[in-house]
């Protein structure tokens, strides 16, 4: 049986390199994974606690998430390209249009 | 006494001021798109039925029926209470018959005179305004109702006479007896005011049964204590003296001959300038219980009487000639009012209306068959080509000079006789008054011997278009020369037939009557003095300017100072613009524009400019990069984290 602990470290670790890589690195599309790590390390520490408490809430609540993780890469891929095809470039520091 | 008024009564006494309201309505809604140059089709059925309804008030009230009726309560404040009601009595049922009547002709009369403007359903839509602010004006059965339609018919002035707008002079002129009448207005708002403060109620009949409570009180202002009821009175007063012309707030009116003029004829000669004798004779409760007062205003009308006629004789706009004969009769008015003859001035009130009007629809309709020409020097000789006109002129100059048995010398005569027996004031007014009317005599017959006889002195062209106007036009002054004859013969003084004086005698339950005792033999004298000074104008006018046509010349180089004089109008007007007007443009130009761009300026471009250098600083926290709003965004997060732990601890 492993212990609740270790999931929690899972989730610890996954998240924290989601937000390394989010910080980190400059192209889109390694930041767009970093941050469906991060959602994914969220959804492992869910069904963790879901697991531990014998509750479902924490396994219906995965699913929302990772629907609404879907739909959000579904929609920012596409502001992605949308992007792209106007400025052919997907580094982070060339694309500051809100620049106030 | 008063009776109940029955509903039927109140929808036809609403109606009287309604009819001309709702032609004004239509007109300015409709009169640009659909109606246009139909506009008196609207207007003069609701002016004439106007005039209908108000014959039949006459009736009423000529039977007893003297009505006080509120149709709805219009302000309601704690204890300021003010109904919007009518109060028709004998004084307001003339001031109808004289304002619907003349308004219906005149209405008739601009249909020909207006032909073809632009802004003809503009014209009609405020003639038809007017109508209904004077109507209120005369019916009001309060103070503020009588307020509101004071300011009403001014403001309706200000539009008429600056008709023609895009004319710099008629504007102007717009602008100048808005702003003179503005003085009047003060003192009049303030009179309004005090009398709520002392005597705690607006309602005419409520005033003056609590203001003989108020005599002998006296008000302190600027550390010096007045009597209360002539500080109230002459505070009304203030406004009777803008509206009314009279000195020394008589400039607007010879200017205001800018409009056109059927609006001279109703608004400046007929109605709303004796809207200031109506308000005085209206408040004579007030004014009985002042001498100060009353004397105040019979000396300014006296002076006015004769100061104005002294510049109408050497005026050459046909027009501003009457316009200072306008002045001087409004002067006999209230020269009337002020020695307590109250009927006498709504009597000339009223006859005035008619042959004035008549003046000035005469003279409209000359300077409208020379194309806009008011020069008399530039007339002459019209006698020929517009003997309708010339007719009319000779009437209505009958009439005002005072010649027996015509409309104007009733009234006149009845003023003069009521002032001589008025003390030693009363004589040294007389003497004023007749001099006046001397003078009247001279001035009017001047005009007609100017525009009517010799030879025509204007352009060949215009002589070429020289025309007797239509009779859209000549019908209306033939009424109204009915009126200039007959007006009077409800006033024959007791001395020259029984049963006499109908009108003070109708007048008396409102106004009371005049104090004063004299002998057959003075009344005889002031008749005989008066009949002689218009006979002596003419004849002196006659030699002038028929006879002797050169001697007008010579006399105004001989009193070249004198001529100067009174041809520049004293220079008041330059007067008030180098007291009044230069100074205030100059404060306008020095101290308020140097306060406008420091202290307003300021304050409207410095907040701006602040918050532009705050939200400098703070654009740049706006990197527009992702990673720099993830970094904040995520040491947000941690230090939350953190300061859970810490502090749950």
């Amino acid at each position: 049986m492993v212990p609740l602990s270790w999931y929690i470290m899972l989730s610890a670790v996954m998240f924290s390199i989601g937000v390394f890589g989010f910080l980190a690195r400059r192209n889109l599309i390694i930041m767009f994974i970093s941050l469906e790590l991060m959602l994914n390390s969220v959804n492992v520490s869910l069904v963790a606690f879901s697991h531990y408490l014998q509750s479902m809430n924490g396994q219906i609540l995965v699913f929302f998430v990772i629907t609404v993780a879907a739909a959000e890469a579904a929609i920012g891929l596409a502001i992605l390209i949308a992007y792209y095809k106007n400025n052919p470039t997907i580094k982070v520091d060339e694309i500051n249009l809100l620049k106030g | 006494m008063q009776y109940a008024p029955t509903v039927n009564a109140m929808i036809k006494y609403t109606l009287i001021p309604l009819l001309p309201f709702l032609a004004f309505i239509i007109n300015i809604l409709l009169g640009r798109n659909f109606i246009r140059d139909k506009a008196h089709w609207v207007a003069i059925p609701a002016v004439f039925g106007s005039f209908v309804l108000a014959v039949s008030a006459f009736i009423d009230v000529a039977n007893g029926q003297v009505i006080n009726i509120d149709v709805y309560s219009w302000i309601v404040s704690g204890d300021f209470n003010v109904s919007f009601g009518f109060l028709i009595d004998q004084l307001s049922a003339i001031m109808l018959l004289v304002v619907t009547s003349i308004s219906t002709l005149i209405f008739i009369y601009s249909v020909g005179y207006m032909h073809g403007d632009p802004g003809y359903y503009r014209f009609f839509a405020y003639l038809s305004l007017f109508v209904f602010s004077m109507l209120i004006l005369v019916m009001a059965n309060n103070f503020l109702l009588l307020y509101f339609g004071w300011e009403a018919v001014g403001l309706c002035s200000y539009f008429l006479i600056g008709f023609w707008f895009h004319k710099k002079s008629a504007a102007d002129a717009g602008k100048k007896a808005f702003i003179v009448n503005r003085f009047g207005d003060f003192g009049f708002g303030l009179g309004v005011i005090l009398i709520f403060l002392t005597l705690g109620s607006l309602d005419y009949m409520e005033v003056f049964n609590r203001a003989g409570g108020i005599a002998g009180q006296t008000i302190n202002i600027l550390g010096t204590d007045f009597d209360l009821i002539t500080v109230i009175c002459l505070l009304l007063f203030c406004g009777a003296v803008g509206k009314s012309a009279q000195l020394p707030l008589h400039v607007w009116l010879p200017d205001a001959m800018e409009g056109p003029t059927p609006v001279s004829a109703l608004i400046h000669a007929a109605t709303m300038v004796t809207a200031g004798v109506f308000m005085v004779a209206r408040t004579s409760p007030l004014f009985n219980l002042s001498a100060t007062a009353m004397n105040t205003v019979a000396v300014v009308g006296g002076l006015t009487a004769i100061f104005a006629a002294t510049i109408a004789l050497v005026q050459n706009d046909i027009k501003r000639v009457i316009a200072y004969s306008t002045v001087s009769q409004l002067g006999y008015m209230f020269l009337a009012l002020g020695v307590g003859a109250y009927s006498a001035g709504i009597f000339h009130l009223y006859t005035h209306a008619y042959f004035k009007a008549l003046l000035f629809l005469g003279s409209g309709s000359v300077i409208h068959a020379l194309g806009d020409e008011q020069d008399m020097r530039n007339m002459g000789g019209l006698k020929k080509f517009m003997p309708q006109t010339y007719k009319v002129f000779i009437i209505a100059t009958l009439s005002i000079t005072g010649i027996p048995f015509l409309a104007g010398f009733f009234s006149k005569d009845e003023i003069l006789w009521r002032v001589y027996q008025q003390g030693d004031l009363g004589k040294f007014l007389w003497f004023l008054g007749t001099a006046a009317a001397l003078l009247t005599a001279f001035y009017s017959w001047r005009l007609i011997y100017m525009t009517f006889h010799g030879k025509f002195r204007g352009t060949d062209e215009q002589e070429h278009h020289l025309h007797e106007s239509p009779p859209v036009i000549t019908v209306p002054l033939w009424f109204l020369a009915v009126g200039a004859v007959a007006a009077g013969w409800v006033g024959i003084p007791p001395i020259l037939m029984e049963h006499g004086d109908r009108i003070g005698e109708f007048l008396a339950p409102v106004l009371g009557h005049a104090q004063g005792h004299g002998s057959h033999a003075e009344e005889y004298f002031v008749i005989a003095a008066s009949i002689f000074v218009a006979v002596a104008g003419w004849l002196i006018a006659h030699r002038m300017y028929i006879k002797k046509p050169e001697i007008p010349a010579q006399l105004g180089a001989k009193y070249q100072p004198i001529h100067k004089l009174l041809y520049n109008k004293y220079w008041i007007d330059e007067l008030y613009s180098k007291v009044f007007v230069q100074p205030t443009l100059k404060l306008a130009d020095k101290v308020i524009l140097g306060f406008d761009t420091i202290v307003i300026e300021g304050i409207v471009n410095g907040i701006p400019a602040l918050i532009d250098s705050f939200s400098q600083g703070l654009r740049r926290i706006q990197t527009g990069l992702i990673s720099n709003y993830g970094l904040v965004m995520t040491l947000g997060a941690l230090c939350m984290l953190i300061g859970y732990m810490v502090f749950s601890g």
